[in-house]
């Protein structure tokens, strides 16, 4: 008999890393396995991702935000919103998860290799970019220049603030933060996100952009990206949906014909604009 | 077709046989209508069924199932869950219920593997009866389907008579047969049997065009038509409860401090709270939204991923929609709508 997928394996919280506070808080939980064999296993791609669940409360898909690159753990970035991430918000480190995946594709790593990338980022949407980011950084002599673009409501709800202090300090990346309304002492962008990428108006030489977000901003995003000229096979995003079962059976994910869990979450521009359907 | 013959008098034997090594699941009649219940006499049997209320789905593919259980708290266990692998088998299933699993097995088989599913499913023994009368909004043979085919299950009995006309279509079938209750059939009953087909697929009066429906369904998904259908649509979900191909479902946590269970549960996507998000967004907020992407799982998204259409002609939607949403209606209307 196959074994049962539904059933997660456990995961310790390592670490708990505040990233924003206040009425969308969002935190990173880096997991680590309590099998040792299958913590050394565990393969993934930047853009898939993971159910994570508290025993009891319940299981959610996210992205998984750390970087395959980085080896001995996983790590997820929750906003709190629901009734399991409000759960998960309040766990402590040591408390132990349920984690089954990874699921779903993933970036073309390999395709991208010799290209400059644009990350386009809003709010929570940079957890599966943080991935991504990192994942190039630790592989840069493989691709060419790097902009991260990446906005927020307020400077409170900007997540991996510290982690965006580093980068900007390297040479190797441009990083174009803002955020939607003015604020005193905030020199950067002031505005939305796809207005920050007119401003920032990257070459589509070369270039692949990934961008994600809430709906309205990806929407926005792609139709500038194709005003800088941008074609469909450079623009990539990556979606989400509710889900529950996370391997294709449930039903509730799907556009069209695909299920995002599985035959996403990450779609190119010319797949999603052949793909009919409510998303 | 080389056949076999069961006498009616020999049918009570035949049940027992297959009780002895199974058990025995079969259309019961109760209050007036007709159920599948697991039997313990072969006379609970209600040969002459109708259409049973619900369709046998349950019986795979249960309406709540454990996923596994769990301690929950600072001493997190899990412990898997017991799959019953016993044997079972469903006694006269009709020929579109029995379509119906090979319409959903790849769900569950595919990718990644449901043990619950498929450890049931292969361990399930299917003795088919054909439908000699169908119902009135019955309409398998929009599909090519014939209420007296033996292509879904491991044999068929068709009722000629004094004897039923029996068909074998599986390994399984092939040992069941072996039994000295089966006689072989003349070209006689061959041709009575064609004769009760025959006479059955003409009873059924109601047609549902599916001419390259998949195709025409693509090109009017933004069509005003949609709400038109979905207007009187009163969100309960009885469409998918009674389908026997609807597989959408839920999962829950159940939970005191020192026990719980993750468990599965039916779900419809007839409720706006099927797509909610934890956001508040939901890409399927109406009806129309969501009858629509009904129609299509069925009518555009199977046939594009499994190349068959999802729905078997059993009329139950039909039959227990209280506000009248006819899916041979629906369907046939769409196909019709100029994009």
């Amino acid at each position: 008999m196959s074994e049962n997928p539904y059933q997660p394996n456990l995961a310790t919280i390592e670490n708990i890393k505040e990233e924003v506070g206040g009425e969308r808080a969002i935190k990173t939980f880096r997991l680590k396995f309590q099998d040792k064999n299958l913590q050394n296993n565990f393969m993934f791609q930047p853009g898939q991702c993971a159910m994570v669940s508290l025993l009891g409360k319940g299981e959610c898909m996210f992205a998984i935000s750390s970087s395959p690159t980085k080896k001995g753990y996983i790590e997820v970035s929750v906003m709190r919103h629901g009734k399991v991430t409000k759960a998960l918000h309040e766990a402590e480190v040591g408390d132990v998860v349920g984690v089954r995946g990874p699921y779903g594709n993933n970036f073309d790593m390999k395709g991208w290799k010799g290209k400059n990338i644009v990350f386009i980022g809003g709010g929570i949407g940079q957890a599966p970019l943080r991935c991504l980011i990192d994942y190039v950084l630790d592989n840069k002599k493989d691709y060419g220049k790097l902009d991260v673009i990446y906005g927020a409501r307020t400077t409170e709800d900007i997540s991996f603030k510290d982690e965006f202090a580093e980068l900007e300090k390297r040479k190797d990346v441009s990083v174009h933060l803002s955020i939607d309304v003015k604020e005193d002492g905030w020199k950067k962008f002031v505005g939305f996100v796809p207005d920050n990428l007119l401003k920032v108006k990257p070459s589509p030489k070369n270039t692949i952009a990934v961008t994600c977000g809430p709906p309205i901003m990806i929407k926005f995003v792609i139709q500038n990206l194709e005003k800088l000229g941008f074609n469909d096979d450079q623009i990539f995003t990556t979606l989400e949906m509710r889900m529950k079962c996370g391997i294709g059976k449930c039903g509730r994910c799907n556009i069209g014909n695909l299920y995002v869990c599985k035959d996403g979450p990450v779609f190119s521009y010319r797949e999603l604009k052949k793909l009919q359907g409510e998303r | 077709m080389s056949g076999y013959i069961l006498s009616k008098d020999n049918l009570p034997k035949f049940i027992t046989e297959i009780m002895g090594k199974n058990k025995v699941f079969a259309p019961v009649e109760v209050n007036d209508e007709t159920y599948f219940k697991e039997i313990k006499n072969p006379k609970d049997i209600n040969m002459k069924y109708d259409n049973s209320k619900l369709p046998p789905k349950s019986l795979l593919f249960c309406q709540t199932e454990t996923l596994f259980k769990f301690t929950p708290g600072t001493k997190v266990k899990i412990q898997p869950p017991d799959i019953n692998n016993s044997k079972k088998a469903i006694f006269g299933i009709r020929p579109c219920d029995a379509k119906s699993f090979f319409i959903i097995d790849p769900v569950f088989k595919e990718d990644f593997e449901d043990p619950f599913y498929v450890t049931r499913r292969d361990n399930m023994l299917l003795v088919g009866l054909s439908c000699t009368n169908p119902y009135p909004n019955c309409f398998c043979t929009s599909f090519n389907d014939s209420p007296a085919s033996s292509k879904h299950v491991d044999i068929l009995l068709t009722d000629i008579g004094e004897k039923y006309f029996v068909e074998v279509n599986s390994e399984k079938g092939k040992k069941i047969v072996k039994s000295s209750l089966f006689k072989p059939a003349t070209k006689a009953d061959e041709t009575k049997k064609k004769e009760v087909e025959k006479k059955a697929v003409n009873s059924i009066t109601r047609f549902q065009k599916i001419d390259k429906i998949d195709e025409k369904l693509d090109k009017i998904f933004e069509n005003h038509f949609w709400k038109e259908i979905a207007d009187k649509c009163l969100r309960c979900g009885t469409c998918t409860y009674l389908c026997p191909t609807c597989h959408c479902f839920d999962i829950q946590d159940e939970s005191t401090m020192i026990e719980g269970g993750r468990v599965r549960i039916w779900d419809t996507c007839m409720i706006p709270e099927y797509t909610l998000q934890a956001s508040g967004y939901n890409p399927r907020p109406t009806r129309a939204n969501r009858v629509r992407n009904r129609v299509y799982h069925k009518y555009n998204y199977y046939p594009k991923n499994l190349d068959v259409i999802a729905c078997v002609g059993c009329g139950r939607c039909i039959e227990g929609c209280p506000v009248n949403i006819d899916i041979i209606d629906v369907v046939t209307r769409a196909g019709e709508v100029k994009p």
